[in-house]
């Protein structure tokens, strides 16, 4: 009668190093309520002050991105498998190095034309 | 079959496969549900990359931003630079790719053949040290042309001009439509074309979750979102994992004699979760899936053979799709 929940290494150190810890909860919003009683600050890490998910964090259930089945109003069920990954699209490398590249060259290109 | 100007005009118009044997069985009388492969392997470097890089090197040309003999600089660990190393060469610019060292060894040889140059990333300061490293190059060579596909809405043109016609014009009755997400080019631009033109189309990711090597480097405040992401275009998004892909490349080659690349492996993992729930509820299904690339250039990673759990191990810390 739980939900298994695979946390990212970046975040473990609100887990006390677990890599997989369990909790409860109708929906997705429930479970992290349910997680921050015993992990104080990872839910606070992971939903913003708005209460939506952060921008840069991808939840899934049962491999299934949640943002396609509800965000933190998506339905779990005892069983549920929910991972949590760090924003990474694609090419993790290319798009990081490219990504600084396009906003460097930006900013050079506007302090040129000043 | 048809005759070409020149290779760069043989860009595109892949076949579009059916796999009897890898369609799930559905009940007698049910409606079928049938799964088919866009074999963009057949293109001219071998990957779905080419139609995106021609499609950003013309536009460039069309813009100004590249005149002849310009030196394009990309920071990518894959096909890309091969697709653009091979435009490149035939439209008369330099190419210059920035990647770490653990990419395969046969994408290093393939782009020196096609006559890229390449600097590597050190690999020991993770990807903070490979955005220093490309940061460095773009200042020290500040008229070097970056095409930044993550950005690049020639992109995405490139699949909602040329991928999104060729599958309609071959699957008429296409229900469903899977592909990888990587710069979000071939999902935002097939994915639209298709949402214009077929009522309730289900435009389905699969993103490739890999060791937690590459997440372990990753701080939460710095992720990576592509400019080009569209989730409105989505219906869907799988995220799977490394041993899924494998033993889905694997099966795809021994029942169906299609020999991809792990993104691939990827992408068919999807395709029959979707398939899979169409059995299930009864509905017809036509699950057009893309076949990124072959899976020659991922030989030496001894994936294909042997336990899954060695070629999970193997393919960990790597960035196989």
């Amino acid at each position: 009668m739980a939900i298994e929940v695979r946390i990212p290494t970046i975040l473990r150190s609100y887990t006390g190093g677990a890599k997989v810890v369990e909790g409860a909860g109708d929906t997705l919003a429930d479970l992290l309520a349910d997680l921050d009683s015993r992990h104080a600050g990872l839910r606070g890490r992971l939903v913003t002050d708005a209460d939506a998910l952060h921008r840069f964090v991808n939840v899934y259930v049962n491999d299934e991105d949640v943002r396609f089945l509800g965000a933190l109003d998506a339905k779990l069920n005892d069983g549920d498998s929910i991972t949590i990954l760090p924003a990474v699209a694609g090419g993790a490398f290319g798009f990081a190095a490219a990504a600084a590249i396009a906003s460097h060259t930006v900013a050079t290109r506007a302090a040129a034309a000043r | 079959m048809a005759r070409y100007d020149s290779l760069l005009d043989a860009c595109g118009g892949t076949p579009l496969i059916g796999l009897p044997r890898l369609s799930p069985a559905v009940p007698e009388g049910a409606p079928p549900v049938r799964l088919w492969a866009k074999l963009e392997d057949r293109n001219p470097t071998g990957s779905i990359k080419d139609r995106a890089a021609l499609f950003m090197v013309r536009r460039a040309e069309a813009d100004g931003r590249l005149r002849p003999g310009d030196t394009i600089l990309e920071p990518t660990s894959g096909n890309t630079g091969i697709s653009l190393a091979m435009v490149a060469k035939l439209r008369g610019y330099r190419l210059v790719c920035v990647m770490p060292e653990n990419v395969s060894i046969e994408r290093i040889q393939l782009l020196r053949m096609y006559g890229a140059e390449i600097i590597f990333s050190p690999p020991a300061g993770g990807s903070n040290q490979a955005v220093a490293t490309a940061k460095q190059i773009a200042t020290e060579h500040p008229d070097w042309v970056m095409l930044y596909q993550y950005g690049n809405e020639a992109n995405a043109r490139a699949h909602y001009e040329t991928t999104g016609p060729e599958l309609l014009q071959d699957l008429p009755t296409i229900t469903h439509f899977v592909a990888g997400l990587g710069t979000t080019g071939t999902l935002m631009g097939t994915g639209r074309y298709l949402r214009e033109k077929v009522e309730g189309i289900q435009i389905v990711a699969a993103e490739p979750r890999y060791g937690e090597l590459v997440y372990g480097l990753r701080n939460i405040d710095e992720g990576y979102v592509p400019e080009l992401y569209d989730a409105t275009v989505l219906s869907r998004r799988f995220s799977v994992g490394t041993r899924d892909a494998v033993l889905r490349t694997r099966q795809l080659v021994e029942v169906e004699g299609i020999f991809a690349g792990f993104s691939t492996g990827a992408i068919l993992h999807a395709s029959l979760a979707v398939a899979h729930e169409a059995v299930r509820d009864g509905r017809r299904a036509d699950v057009a899936f893309v076949v990124c690339d072959g899976g020659w250039k991922y030989l030496s990673t001894g994936a294909y053979g042997g336990t899954l759990a060695d070629a999970e191990e193997s393919l960990e810390g790597q960035l196989w799709a």
